[in-house]
């Protein structure tokens, strides 16, 4: 990374600095003179947003717990303190709060990009892979905040997904047991969950370092898929991309806005408002939206064990993407059949989604065991036999070939709008 | 770069500096809830005063009440205390300063001006060394008035320092009788 | 990537009619719950003081016999964005409460008129009192309940309520349950001994809870009807600041943060424009 750049030292002092910790080298290098494509659209800019959700969600966190009190006696009443009593507490909480979703948002868009313009193909597997690596961490960081609270959904939900692994043949009551520090969720689950909410927020950090140290060693994908060829491809990280993606951030926020001052508890469910009580189950027991795809996998097979694998399958299949989907192309934008197949595969995990909303009875499990099915063939099936079946469009000679017209395949890039 | 800026120098340096201005107002107005939130909250501030029964504190007795999560010390003087904190001159003392919230700041640290208004055997006083922050005991001492066994510092009948570190006298918190019996701190 | 654009509003458009057409099959089971006018919805909505107040004295008067607020306390009467009452109006309340302090010096738990600082106390010790004296069922507590209940949405509807800001499902169902109590259970539905039938409650048609409103229950001196309806609303609106006491505060700031990031915003895209001017991309 530092190698990008050409900084030499000025001053007396950034020289003994740089001869000991070549710190402002590395920094240029990265986030400053690194040569970035320069036809990346506005969907590129999630990345930049994520790192803002990160750091904003570890922020509010790290105030929030300077009020939080991680017992089951007082959990509830600590976050009422917070809404009602500390000053701002509920900004804080409602930040914080809104601020997962708006992650998930953010990341599920990530995630889509990086599918359609084929970003996690070679040599990108290990951004990629790093990639989804951050996204199981972020599922566990955001389920264990979730019970934190210690409302209805709270307990409840963790009590369901700890089930979960009550379903490993032999080992799985141990395991469940060893998860709750007892013999139903209590107060060392919630003890242990707070301390791991708060840890592996950082360990997302770490990872986020390393998924961005592996795409700037292979430079960044663009919307044609094409590697950048002379100096006229890419372009300074900054200034063009630091201002396009702080505009993106701005109005990000703004959504973000929208939902922590206008429409709170939008996002949340009304039975955390009601104390755990582990005697009395709420009638529709439902995760936060961003699980429901997941949790709608888990309820399509009829068999405990099954339900478990399909689910952790689902996001195991990710892990195998790059080896899975054989097309030399690697941008959606020259692939017309797997274009259709990209957004059919979109519909079906929001359908997916909003089936895990609904209950588990009758044409909702057919429809999810459906979709279910669908899921696993779009990337075992499909993404395989794409890569032969399909006849690909012409690709450009280079970005600045794209970008300009000259000699452009009709259709092949439908145009750069972001002038 | 410097050709470009005599063609449109005002328009385009007004812009980014506008920008960064916005900007820097936007970041500064984020981070005061992030600094307010650690301010006592309203739960804390509504605790900020306490009715204290003291009928039952004959002469010559004390009582400690918890303010603030602090103790304070509320002790009905003999004749004896009193007239051995009248007897020193404010002149010598280490903090010539009465420390006392009731009064303005430049009050002298007579015993006057120690005591409760009106009923001089009484005194209220934040039982924490001014020091650092331990707390005395009472009626100990080379003064027979408090002794802070952390550092070595002596306070006199009136609470005031007479010898050790400490370099102040101790606080006298707001307080009022309420009735003859009824001490409101805070 | 208009291509890319165009695809995906396609696609909602089809996934919309294709789920509204299953939502609403699944959406008959629940009660449906009308939307009311509140003074608090919307961007720049605030509490009515008056109604606040009058919520209140229902509260007092009717509910708080089995009720629990216990996440309230006399101070927040007093303090900006709620009822409106004065300091010295909220001490007068507070003391007509009397709280458990204690122990005192003789180690006993003592008895003492509430101050500002304390909590609405409980009217029973513990649930499992509460339960007996309501035969079985838990009279919920308030602090909380405006947030705790709502009828589910269903699809499209619950899209919408997004852009339009809809979050007064909680006082909308509780008024809806105060005023939808019905003398006669329809054919087929059994109403237990000491149940009563109302088809907008959410977990059931009947519910333990008698009818606790009825006109000229509560005195209105401000010349307010005394009626059921008027009573519902009123507490409902109670119930909602009980929940969100911070509602206003949240709104006005919400409004300064979004009028900042359009700002900020607008400029931060014409310095990009400018920047990248020179860019073919």
């Amino acid at each position: 990374m530092a190698g990008h750049s050409n900084y030499v030292p000025q001053s007396a002092a950034a020289k003994w600095l740089e001869s000991r910790l070549p710190v402002i080298s590395l920094i240029r290098g990265s986030f400053v003179d690194f040569p970035t494509p320069k036809n990346l659209n506005y969907w590129w800019t999630f990345g930049g947003i994520l790192f803002m959700v990160l750091i904003a969600q570890i922020l509010t966190g790290v105030v929030l717990v300077m009020h939080y009190t991680p017992s089951t006696a007082n959990a509830f009443a600590s976050v009422e303190h917070i809404m009602r009593d500390v000053n701002f507490g509920w900004l804080l909480r409602y930040l914080h709060a809104n601020g997962a979703s708006m992650f998930f948002i953010a990341v599920y868009i990530h995630i889509f990009r990086g599918m359609y313009y084929g970003s996690y193909k070679a040599p990108r597997e290990i951004s990629w892979i790093l990639g989804v690596i951050i996204f199981l961490i972020m599922m566990a960081t955001a389920f264990m905040g979730y019970v934190l609270p210690w409302g209805q959904m709270s307990f409840w939900g963790a009590t369901v997904i700890t089930n979960l692994f009550s379903a490993i043949p032999l080992v799985g009551e141990e395991i469940r047991t060893w998860l709750w520090g007892g013999f139903s969720v209590d107060n060392p689950t919630l003890n242990r969950f707070f301390s791991l909410h708060y840890l592996l927020p950082f360990m997302i950090f770490g990872v986020v370092l390393l998924h961005v140290w592996a795409f700037h060693t292979t430079g960044n994908n663009n919307p044609t898929g094409v590697q950048p060829k002379t100096k006229q491809d890419t372009i300074p990280f900054h200034p063009y991309y630091t201002v396009k993606d702080l505009f993106a951030i701005v109005v990000f926020l703004i959504l973000f806005a929208w939902f922590a001052f206008y429409v709170p508890n939008y996002m949340g469910h009304p039975d955390n408002y009601t104390e755990a009580n582990p005697l009395v189950t709420p009638a529709h027991i439902v995760p936060e939206w961003y699980f429901l795809p997941f949790y709608a996998i888990l309820r399509a097979i009829p068999d405990k064990l099954g339900g478990v694998i399909a689910m952790f399958g689902s996001i195991a299949v990710l892990f195998v993407l790059p080896w899975l989907d054989t097309s030399k192309v690697r941008s959606g934008t020259f692939r017309p059949l797997f274009k259709q197949f990209f957004w059919i595969f979109g519909a079906v995990c929001i359908g997916l989604g909003y089936l895990g909303s609904q209950p588990a009875e009758g044409i909702y499990v057919i429809l999810s065991r459906i979709l279910t099915a669908y899921y696993f063939a779009h990337f075992l099936i499909i993404l395989p036999l794409l890569g032969f079946l399909e006849k690909p469009k012409p690709l450009p000679a280079s970005i600045s070939e794209a970008v300009l017209g000259a000699g452009q395949p009709a259709g092949a890039v439908a145009g750069p709008q972001t002038k | 770069m410097a050709q470009q800026d005599t063609v449109e120098p005002t328009r385009r340096d007004f812009l980014y500096i506008a920008t960064g201005a916005v900007g820097a107002v936007g970041a500064a107005a984020l981070a005061w809830p992030f600094v307010d939130q650690m301010n006592p909250d309203a739960s804390a501030l509504a605790l900020a005063s306490i009715e204290v029964d003291v009928s039952a504190v004959e002469e010559g007795q004390s009582i400690t009440v918890k303010w603030r999560g602090k103790p304070v010390f509320i002790r009905n003087r003999t004749a004896e205390e009193i007239q051995e904190a009248k007897s020193v001159p404010v002149g010598e003392l280490p903090d010539p300063l009465a420390r006392n919230s009731n009064l303005p700041a430049d009050a002298e640290a007579s015993d006057t001006n120690r005591a409760a208004p009106e009923k001089e055997p009484w005194l209220v006083m934040v039982g924490i060394c001014t020091h650092l922050g331990c707390v005395p005991l009472g009626q100990q001492g080379d003064f027979g008035g408090w002794f802070c066994p952390c550092h070595g510092s002596h306070y006199d009948t009136a609470g005031r320092i007479r010898k050790g570190p400490a370099p102040e006298n101790l606080l006298v918190p707001p307080f009022e009788f309420v009735s003859d019996t009824t001490i409101k701190v805070g | 990537m208009t291509g890319m654009v165009k695809t995906a509003r396609a696609l909602v458009a089809v996934a919309a009619l294709a789920f509204s057409a299953t939502a609403f099959a699944a959406e008959g089971e629940a009660p449906h719950i009308e939307k009311q006018q509140w003074s608090f919805s919307g961007p720049f909505g605030t509490y009515d003081r008056a109604q606040l107040q009058r919520g209140f004295k229902i509260y007092k008067e009717v509910c708080s016999s089995c009720h629990a607020l216990k996440f309230v306390a006399f101070r927040n009467l007093a303090q900006p964005g709620g009822p409106g009452f004065t300091e010295e109006e909220a001490k007068v309340i507070a003391a007509e409460y009397t709280v458990t302090d204690g122990p005192n010096d003789e180690g006993d738990m003592y008895e003492r008129p509430a101050v500002l600082a304390d909590h609405f106390p409980s009217p029973f010790p513990n649930e499992q009192a509460a339960r007996a004296a309501n035969g079985g069922a838990y009279p919920p507590d308030f602090s909380l309940l405006a947030k705790a209940r709502a009828a589910h949405r269903g699809f499209p509807a619950f899209v919408f309520d997004a852009f339009t800001q809809y979050q007064e499902q909680g006082p909308d169902y509780i008024y809806a349950l105060l005023t939808g109590y019905e003398e006669e259970a329809p054919e087929g539905v059994e109403v237990p001994a000491g149940q009563y039938y109302n088809p907008h409650f959410l977990a059931g048609k009947t519910l333990a809870m008698a009818p606790p409103l009825s006109d000229e229950l509560v005195e209105y001196t401000d010349g307010t009807p005394m009626t059921v309806d008027q009573y519902a609303r009123d507490v409902s609106a109670f119930m909602m600041w009980a929940a969100e006491p911070k509602l206003e505060e949240r709104k006005k700031i919400g409004f300064r943060v979004m009028a900042f990031l359009v700002i900020f915003g607008s400029l931060l895209y014409f310095t990009k424009q400018k920047i990248w001017r020179k860019v073919d991309h």
